[in-house]
């Protein structure tokens, strides 16, 4: 059939499966809009309140179904509110198609009205993007950028579409969704060679991140881990994968991660890692990390291996296919000796836990977990409320964590939550902070005019609180611009975005408002008392390594 | 550190050259030169990056590209096992007191007199960039007015080629 370019994108995009997309109209669009007010029975689209809120909703989509996430934005300005969204689902590998209008092809070039070079400006933060100038490219390369965005290691790829192929005429013939790349698990030499090095090992940790859940290796890992008895250690990224409470989980590692799990990764003699990148949050210090370990690296992406830390073995493939190979060369074996010594790690950080029976930052998100179902999605900001959402949530299942990890976007969790609450058809809990909330708060109006139930607890501190807590450690206490000293009040501005809200400072209170929030059809703001000295423990300072933990205030 | 001479087999778009350099900026990869040019077939162009680093350097690098769509195959081209060659274009202060010294290396290095003024004279000369160099070296003992050099171009010896065979 003839259709305008317009048709074709959005034919496209429910041609792909694509049954949800998250944007903001303009001029350069607006052909664009007006075929999703034609076919709006069979796509939906939410219109947020800020583009940047868009495309955060479009990653929450994406990394809580592991489908590509669709956001739409005018030229110009709508384009560059894309920016900060497209680097952090790049830096965290999430599938995400980001289309574009741009000016007519014959204004390219002359700085006309809401002109800019959007792929000049994504070109780093992009897997791939694409400047369509046919028409008849159109439907192939929308394809193509799906395609793109889900295969091996997701990632964001932006199309970008002049007004005038909107509005020019095409046939228009549907086609399947394309599978993605082939997946292709690493050479059998090498998993030979790592085969080796695993069945030597006395001490070994296994550490996976987002990669794993991408490739949803979960049960291959465990069985590894079982099989070499072995403990379980997790990045940021990693969260979610496996339940909380499986048994040789010891929880994140890095900066802000358990002690027992860091402690593990250094004093192991072999770190197998699934899917993760050693980022710098991660390894501290990299001429002190993990000194004595063999490194078995397997990830999708060969540039990451031996890219930070050299890995003895750098497996290149898939990781599930890989492990399953990989699984049948590994000698059954137990290890009392390094569980013992895993025993007392984990009796040293019990030790050196918080125990106050107060409204404390850990006391608040244990008290949260109380009330996840299953299948609820948790999405965070950046700040200290992340690595003590990351800390104490108990996750029971895969892809239900939300957390900007590589980029640290604070005002990531508005938009992330909207998009997750769509992805999992279900109620969503927001842990964000004052800090980062005050960045994007404007999607709260997105979340009540749609009616989308959000748990948002809010632990609120007065301060940003990261910085400050680093102010305190290495800057003599110089709180430079970390205080805020703002005269919000959060229940009242709540309510006049048309939800509701309360304010809590005990546990107690705090229980009953979640009791009221998750029986609350649309949005719930919780403003949660948090002590503005409240500190993020254990931390490994920036640069520094396990001998520098600091695991009490004091030390 | 050593050099290394990789060949880049990338689709011929608009703006692929812009990509590959791109992710060269922004991963801080040390070029010392790089040439682009059309090739055998005008669904492909080639692209020669002569770089400065380590053999772990070399392999991210290469990795980096291959991350690239429209980067099709990628091989190294080591010294023996190539042909490397560069043009360059030297113009000299034309004076009777080097004029006889600078023919003399003309002559000796096969370069070729391309223009020839009353104060000025343009030479060039074709070879490995480390002919090049020398020559250029022993050029510095006179008025050098302005170089122009074009960056290495490599093909690999024997019958296989960067289409069929990828030595990553």
């Amino acid at each position: 059939m003839i259709l305008s370019g317009a048709d074709i994108i959005v034919k496209t995009l429910i041609e792909q499966g694509c049954d949800v997309v998250f944007g903001y109209p303009g001029g350069q669009i607006i052909n664009v809009y007006d075929s999703l007010y034609k076919y709006q029975d069979e796509i939906t689209h939410i219109l947020t309140a800020h583009e940047q809120g868009a495309t955060h909703a479009a990653d929450g989509y994406a990394r809580t179904t592991g489908k590509a996430g669709v956001v739409i934005s005018t030229s110009g300005p709508g384009a560059t509110n894309l920016v900060t969204g497209i680097a952090t689902a790049y830096l965290d590998s999430v599938p995400l198609v980001a289309i574009c209008g741009n000016v007519p092809t014959t204004q390219i070039g002359t700085d006309s009205f809401q002109e800019i070079d959007i792929t000049g400006i994504t070109l780093p933060i992009t897997k791939h993007n694409y400047f369509v100038g046919d028409v008849e490219d159109l439907a192939d390369t929308i394809r193509e950028a799906f395609k793109l965005a889900v295969s091996g290691r997701p990632g964001p790829v932006l199309v970008d579409i002049p007004k005038d192929v909107q509005m020019a005429m095409c046939e228009y013939a549907p086609k399947n969704v394309e599978e993605p790349e082939e997946k292709k698990a690493a050479k059998d030499i090498r998993i030979e060679e790592a085969a080796e090095c695993i069945n030597a090992s006395k001490r070994p940790y296994i550490y996976f991140g987002g990669g794993l859940i991408t490739a949803e290796a979960q049960e291959e890992m465990l069985a590894l881990a079982d099989k070499i008895d072995a403990p379980i250690g997790c990045s940021l990224m990693g969260l979610s994968g496996i339940p909380t409470d499986t048994e040789r989980f010891l929880g994140m590692q890095g900066m802000h991660g358990h002690y027992a799990s860091s402690m593990a990764m250094h004093h192991a003699d072999c770190i197998i890692s699934l899917g993760v990148r050693f980022n710098d949050r991660v390894t501290g210090n990299r001429e002190k990390f993990a000194t004595t370990a063999k490194i078995v690296h397997i990830d999708v992406d060969g540039s990451e291996l031996s890219k930070t830390v050299n890995s003895a073995h750098g497996l290149r493939g898939d990781v599930k296919l890989t492990l399953q190979k990989l699984l049948s060369l590994i000698k059954e074996d137990v290890k009392p000796m390094w569980q013992n010594e895993i025993k007392e790690f984990k009796a040293e950080e019990v030790k050196n836990s918080d125990t106050r029976d107060s409204l404390t930052p850990k006391n608040a998100i244990q008290t949260l977990n109380k009330f996840l179902g299953e299948n609820t999605a948790v999405a965070t900001d950046v700040g200290q409320h992340q690595m003590w959402a990351a800390q104490n949530l108990s996750f029971k299942k895969s892809r239900r964590f939300a957390s900007s990890g590589g980029l640290g976007t604070m005002g990531f969790g508005m938009g992330a939550a909207i998009g997750a609450a769509f992805g999992t058809g279900e109620r969503t809990v927001l842990v964000t902070g004052d800090g980062s909330f005050g960045m994007c708060l404007n999607e709260l109006a997105t979340a009540v005019t749609y009616n989308i139930p959000i748990v948002i607890l809010l632990m609120n501190n007065g301060v940003l609180g990261m910085v400050r807590q680093w102010q305190t450690l290495f800057f003599d206490k110089h709180y430079s611009n970390t205080v805020l000293d703002r005269k919000t009040d959060f229940v009242q501005l709540t309510k006049a975005f048309g939800a509701d809200g309360e304010r809590v400072a005990s546990v107690a209170e705090l229980e009953k408002a979640l009791e009221n929030a998750f029986n609350c059809s649309g949005p719930y703001v919780i403003d949660c008392a948090v002590d503005k000295d409240e500190f993020v423990l254990p931390m490994l300072p920036p640069g520094g390594s396990m001998d520098d933990i600091i695991v009490k205030v004091g030390d | 550190m050593a050099r290394f001479t990789v060949a880049v087999l990338v689709n011929n778009h608009f703006g692929v050259l812009n990509r590959v350099t791109s992710m060269f900026r922004r991963r801080q990869f040390n070029i010392s030169a790089l040439t682009v040019s059309e090739t055998e077939s005008n669904e492909y162009s080639r692209i020669t990056v002569v770089f400065d680093g380590d053999e772990q350097n070399k392999q991210q690098l290469v990795n980096q590209l291959y991350k690239l769509p429209d980067v099709c195959s990628v091989s190294e081209l080591k010294d023996g096992d190539s042909i490397n060659c560069e043009l360059l274009l030297i113009k000299l202060a034309n004076n009777a007191d080097t004029r006889d010294e600078i023919m003399a290396a003309t002559t000796a290095f096969e370069a070729k007199i391309m223009d020839y003024s009353k104060d000025s004279l343009i030479l060039q000369l074709t070879g490995t960039s480390r002919r090049i160099d020398e020559f250029i070296n022993l050029m510095r003992d006179f008025e050098i007015l302005e170089i122009c050099r074009t960056g290495s171009v490599s093909l690999e010896k024997g019958s296989s080629t960067i289409r069929k065979v990828t030595n990553f």
